[in-house]
Parts: C-alpha cells; sequence; structure tokens
C-alpha cells in the first residue's frame, strides 16, 4: 500500500509540475525537483521510525487526495466569526493552501512585504531564493519534501532592519473539500526588527482532508517574533506541521500553540538558536476527545552560548484521544551557559486516553542550567467539590478546572482581547458535548 | 428547615455514622462538638453533599425536600453553605471569576438576572469589608498562597456573598488566631436572622463564646450521645468527653 500511496502523490506531483507553465521555470524549480526526489527516496514514515513511534501516519495514506482546483468558496459570514475583534490586524485568508484575494487586506506599511508566493516569485525573486527551502530539511523529512516540491503559492513576510512592524498579520487557513494542501510560509525578520504574526487553521465543514502545513522563520540580530498559531480543524482531518525556526544572536522568538481541532496532528517545531544570547519561548495547550491523537514534537538546538530556551506543554486528554510530547533539546559543545527549561503536564480525563511523553536531553556542555520534568494527572477532585459547593454546576465546574489548569499556556498571550477570545474559545470546547 | 433521622455512612468501607438524629429550626445555632474521629466533619460534608460518603440508610430532610438527592450545587442553589475545614487551592481560578460565576449560578436557579460588573463589585466591595478583607484579594488565584485565618476568612466572605439559609461552620476554628477568630465570628453572627439556621461543627469551646449555641450536641462514636444548651459546651471544655464516655458505658 505504501508504495501505492507514494506513486499517487508522485504522480500528482507530475500533473502538478505541468500545470505550473512559465512559472515553473524559475531558481526554485531546481528545489522542487530535489524535493520530489526526497520525498521519492524516503516515503511515508512509519512507527518504525523513532520519531514517529507513537503516531501511526497510515489513515492520512488511505486516501488518494487531490490538489484542489476551481475557485473554492467562502463565506464572508465565517472570515468575520473567524477573525479577532478589537485585534488590529492585516487578514490573509488562504483555502485550500491559496490566497483569496478578495478576502485578504492589502498590507500597507514601507518596506515591509507581506505578500503571496505568486507576487513574491516575480517582484522579489532574489530575496525569495535566497531564503526559500534553505532551512526546512526536506532532505530528511518526508512531509517537509512533499510541501516543498508542491510550493506554488505561500505567505511570504519580509520584515527590514530596523522595523516594527505595527499590524499583527494574521494568516487565516481555511479548508474547502476533500483535498490535499500543502501551505508554505516564509517569514523573514531583519536586524533590531519586530512582528507579531497569528496563524488559525479551520474547516468551512466538518469533512476529510490533508493539511501538510511548511513555515520557515528566520530572525536576524536582536529581532523579535510573537508566533501565535490556533489549529481547530475538522475533526476528520489530518493535520502536519513543520515549522523550522533559526534564531541569529540576541533574538527573540515566542510561539504558542494551540491544538483543539483534527482526527490526527502532528506538529514539528525545530528551532536552531545559531548565535549567542537568543531566547526562545514555546508555549503549547492540546485538548483531545474523541479519537484524536495530538502529537508534539519540538527540539531545541543550543549550538551557541549563552542562550535561554522556555518550553511549556500541557494538555487535556479525555475519551479515547492519544497525545505525544516529545521535547527534545541538544545542547552543543559550545554552547556554555545554556539555560533550557522544560515542561510538560497533563490532565487524563478517562481511562481510555493516554499520552506518550518523552523528553530528550542531551547535553554536550559542562556548564549549563537545564531543567525538565513531565507529570501526568486526573483533575482535582477536592476542587470539583468545592466550586459545586458553593453552586457551580458540574459541567462548568469541569470547565472552569481544566481552563484554570491550561491558563498560563494562555497568559503568555500579551493582548489582552486576543487572550479573552482564546480564553472564550477553550472555555467553549471545555464545556461542548461530543 | 433540616431533619436529620437515623442516618448512618460509610466512607471507603468504614461506618463512621451509626444513627444520628438531629433537628435544625429557623433561627436557632446548633453546636456539635465531640473528640476527633467522632463523625463531626463526616456529617457536614454529607450534609454539602461529598460524593465519596456513601449513606447506608436514614434520611436528611430540608425545607420539605430529600436533601440526599441533590447534587451538591442544587444545595447549594436551595441555600445550604459549608464553610469548609480545608478549604481547598485552586490555582489559575480568580477570585472575582469564581465568586461571579457561583453567584450568577445561585441567581439563575432562582430565576434572577445575573448582576453586571458594576453591581457585582459594588456587592464584593461590601461583603469584603465584613472580613476585612482587601479588594487585592479578587484578582487572586482561590486560596492559592492565603494564610490559614485568611482562607477561614475567605469562607466567610463566600458565605456572606451567597447568603444561605443553612450554614454549616467546619471547624472553622481551627487554627484561627483570636483577632481572626473575632472577625470570622462577627461576620457569621450579623449575617444570623431568624430565618437563617447555623451548625458550628468544632473541637473546642473557645469558638462557642462568640457565636453563642441554642443546643450543643455531643458526637462521639457516630452518635449524638447527648444534648443539652451552651452550658454543656462550657461542661465539656472542663471536664472533657471521657465522663460522657463512661456514662454511655454504663448506661450499656
Amino acid at each position: 500500500m505504501d508504495n501505492d500511496i507514494k506513486n499517487w502523490y508522485l504522480s500528482n506531483f507530475k500533473t502538478f509540475e505541468s500545470t505550473l507553465n512559465g512559472s515553473g521555470k524559475t531558481a526554485f524549480e531546481r528545489v522542487r525537483r530535489g524535493a520530489i526526489t526526497s520525498f521519492s527516496e524516503l516515503g511515508f514514515p512509519t512507527t518504525k521510525n523513532e520519531d514517529w513511534k507513537y503516531t501511526n501516519v497510515s489513515p492520512i495514506l488511505k486516501h488518494k487526495y487531490n490538489l484542489a482546483d476551481g475557485t473554492p468558496s467562502v463565506s464572508p459570514d465565517l472570515i468575520k466569526q473567524l477573525t479577532f475583534e478589537d485585534v488590529d490586524a492585516c487578514v490573509i485568508t488562504q483555502v485550500n493552501g491559496q490566497v483569496i484575494p478578495g478576502f485578504s487586506d492589502e498590507f500597507k506599511q514601507d518596506g515591509v512585504i507581506v505578500t503571496d508566493f505568486q507576487d513574491a516569485f516575480k517582484n522579489h525573486a532574489d530575496l525569495l531564493n535566497t531564503y526559500l527551502g534553505k532551512y526546512s530539511k526536506f532532505k530528511d523529512e518526508s512531509f517537509i519534501a512533499l510541501n516543498t516540491a508542491f510550493v506554488e503559492n505561500g505567505i511570504f513576510i519580509f520584515v527590514p532592519d530596523n522595523t516594527t512592524v505595527e499590524q499583527t498579520i494574521h494568516i487565516l487557513h481555511l479548508s474547502d473539500g476533500a483535498f490535499v494542501s500543502h501551505p508554505r510560509n516564509l517569514f523573514v525578520v531583519g536586524k533590531h526588527s519586530s512582528v507579531k504574526i497569528i496563524e488559525t487553521f479551520y474547516a468551512q465543514s466538518e469533512e476529510e482532508y490533508f493539511r501538510n502545513s511548511v513555515s520557515e522563520v528566520v530572525l536576524a540580530e536582536n529581532a523579535f517574533i510573537d508566533h501565535l498559531k490556533v489549529q481547530d480543524e475538522s475533526k476528520k482531518s489530518y493535520h502536519i506541521s513543520n515549522v523550522q525556526i533559526h534564531q541569529e544572536a540576541s533574538s527573540n522568538y515566542s510561539a504558542t500553540c494551540i491544538d483543539l481541532g483534527g482526527k490526527l496532528v502532528r506538529n514539528n517545531i525545530n528551532v536552531v538558536l545559531n548565535n549567542e544570547n537568543c531566547e526562545t519561548h514555546l508555549y503549547g495547550f492540546f485538548l483531545g476527545t474523541g479519537t484524536q491523537l495530538i502529537d508534539n514534537h519540538t527540539f531545541v538546538d543550543h549550538a551557541m552560548p549563552h542562550c535561554f530556551s522556555n518550553e511549556l506543554y500541557k494538555g487535556i486528554l479525555d475519551d479515547k484521544s492519544t497525545g505525544v510530547f516529545n521535547g527534545k533539546i541538544i545542547v552543543r559543545p559550545d554552547a556554555q551557559k545554556t539555560n533550557a527549561l522544560q515542561s510538560n503536564k497533563t490532565l487524563l480525563l478517562s481511562d481510555d486516553a493516554s499520552i506518550n511523553a518523552k523528553p530528550q536531553l542531551e547535553i554536550f556542555a559542562d556548564d549549563v542550567k537545564c531543567t525538565h520534568g513531565a507529570t501526568i494527572g486526573q483533575l482535582d477532585d477536592e476542587a470539583l467539590f468545592y466550586l459545586r459547593a458553593r453552586g457551580i454546576d458540574k459541567e462548568m465546574a469541569n470547565a472552569l478546572l481544566r481552563h484554570a489548569f491550561m491558563s498560563d499556556v494562555l497568559e503568555n498571550i500579551k493582548d489582552e482581547s486576543l487572550r479573552k477570545q482564546l480564553d472564550d474559545l477553550v472555555i467553549e470546547r471545555f464545556t461542548e458535548k461530543e | 428547615m433540616l431533619k436529620i433521622k437515623n442516618l448512618e455512612a460509610a466512607i471507603g468501607g468504614n461506618q463512621i455514622l451509626r444513627g444520628v438524629n438531629l433537628e435544625v429550626n429557623p433561627g436557632e445555632v446548633h453546636a456539635i462538638m465531640g473528640p476527633n474521629g467522632g463523625g463531626k466533619s463526616t456529617l457536614a460534608n454529607i450534609l454539602a453533599g461529598r460524593e465519596e460518603y456513601e449513606v447506608l440508610s436514614g434520611s436528611v430532610e430540608y425545607l420539605g425536600k430529600d436533601l440526599l438527592d441533590m447534587a451538591p450545587e442544587e444545595r447549594a442553589h436551595e441555600g445550604v453553605f459549608l464553610a469548609f475545614q480545608y478549604p481547598v487551592e485552586i490555582p489559575g481560578v480568580s477570585m472575582s471569576n469564581f465568586l461571579k460565576m457561583a453567584l450568577n449560578q445561585m441567581r439563575e436557579a432562582k430565576g434572577l438576572e445575573a448582576l453586571d460588573a458594576m453591581e457585582f463589585f459594588g456587592l464584593v466591595r461590601e461583603k469584603l469589608k465584613l472580613v476585612k478583607m482587601d479588594e487585592k484579594f479578587l484578582s487572586r488565584s482561590l486560596n492559592v498562597g492565603f494564610s490559614g485565618g485568611e482562607k477561614k476568612r475567605n469562607e466567610i466572605f463566600q458565605m456572606a456573598i451567597l447568603e444561605p439559609k443553612l450554614s454549616i461552620l467546619d471547624e472553622t476554628d481551627s487554627g484561627l488566631d483570636i483577632d481572626a477568630l473575632k472577625i470570622v465570628s462577627d461576620g457569621v453572627n450579623m449575617l444570623k436572622t431568624k430565618d437563617t439556621a447555623t451548625i458550628v461543627v468544632t473541637h473546642y469551646q473557645r469558638l462557642l463564646n462568640y457565636i453563642v449555641p441554642d443546643f450543643v450536641h455531643v458526637l462521639i462514636d457516630g452518635r449524638i450521645v447527648k444534648s443539652g444548651g451552651k452550658e454543656l459546651a462550657f461542661e465539656l471544655e472542663e471536664k472533657g468527653y471521657d465522663w460522657i464516655k463512661e456514662e454511655m458505658s454504663a448506661v450499656a
């Protein structure tokens, strides 16, 4: 079966390539070819692969998904509903990985580029070719290889040196129909510059589809990125996400990753701290119900001294859901005075829910401070009774305690209005019946 | 208001209550005293609806309804309030959110509109004064990092907000210094009306100097073995519980 589905994607690629017309002749074409060759060699991972030990991707491989064609439908009411109130944001809407100009705001700040790849290949080809595909390791990871081969219409954000981007950039990913899509982002932030980016993933209907997303994030010296991801896909869908972050000296990358939807979800977040005094914050929350599988793999590579990384992942798993947390930290021999913190806490609300938690520290320097901890627990019955004894009904008391458990993840969202809306979203999920 | 008949109950297979009978009327204050392990806290927790306790037999009627048939939150809505012996610390739940939710669910159950932010904070400020608590407590997580005395004052503060008909104070005096004890008892006394009743569960007579009971009951080995007026509390303070046990064995 594996070869069969691999061949399906390879033949998909042939069709895709033939539709590229003239745009296929760009310098990126070589990267695309390299990527499809890598994919062909790698095939899809199996549970024999250590990185995929707890996550069996075979459900995804049972479907022969096509790339979306034709014009997707978008509901304006839905867009309004899915954007955040009182947050000054430039909203870019993508459906099945295609930017929909009619539902995307034009970004206006001198020198800052916020555009799609089609435009970028035409007007910013040098920049794009300098960065695109240079950070995500498609030679090692087949989902990245597949995405890279199909790169067509991603989002390119480029912030020049010494620039503070005032508006938040909100990329709204929607789906329409049972297709495969390969959303791609390239964010490049120059020296002493900063930007806030929100990415949200939703389904327009409860359908089966496969979203295979890749982001490359590059921070120059003293650059600052605040990156929020809210994944609330259809409960029948497959979501694979690879985010590769490259940090130069004194840069600061802060990410909050909230996973609520999806049938099978895998997030890989890889951070390379390539120079001194970098700071990285990775916060995550995942909520599993039904038979959802949510897998978070993080990898922080401390290559240089005096860097600080801080990681907090919290999960709540109910019904027959499964969670995976694999937090890898490497401290390389040069990376003295590294300070790396990692914490992973999970609440299991049912006997059939399970979590595979694996901190993985590889330390090759001797003057470092690294701590990690993983805890697994249940809701506190004493606390539940206390709330109920004050007249708060069982369902709401449960929701309140679950929200309390994960609140230190959301606390890191500095925009109060945004945080409040995310608070409301998760509380709504906690009180929702399957 | 409250009629407990032949109540027998167990926890984890161990029988604690062995036939408790008690009747409480509006306007009355009942003290339940007794040595540790006698069943005082068990009785208090069963009245509030703690699910870990198993009722083996007997009945509890509250305002004409079967109390044992009600969920803890329904009991609260009907006016039963337990001031916890050990108030639970709940990180991540702020005092103000907790109070607003508790109060508004209570109001909803009574068919009343939820309070708006202004009304809510007006009420909260007024009641904070009653227990001499600072407003800054409102933004803190529920009971987290509160001293023993602050936790107990917080219980009385919640009682003031929720205005129960039947208040059960479970060893509210334990661990309190004399100043906190006065604040707590003043609070309880101010909330008392002719329509409300209070059950004070305590190990010591000290609290009863401030919250004066109409009746004192002695709970030993799961039974109320002696009842009397407030003077019984002084006698217990002076002589301990052994003489009652001797009386019991003499009768047996």
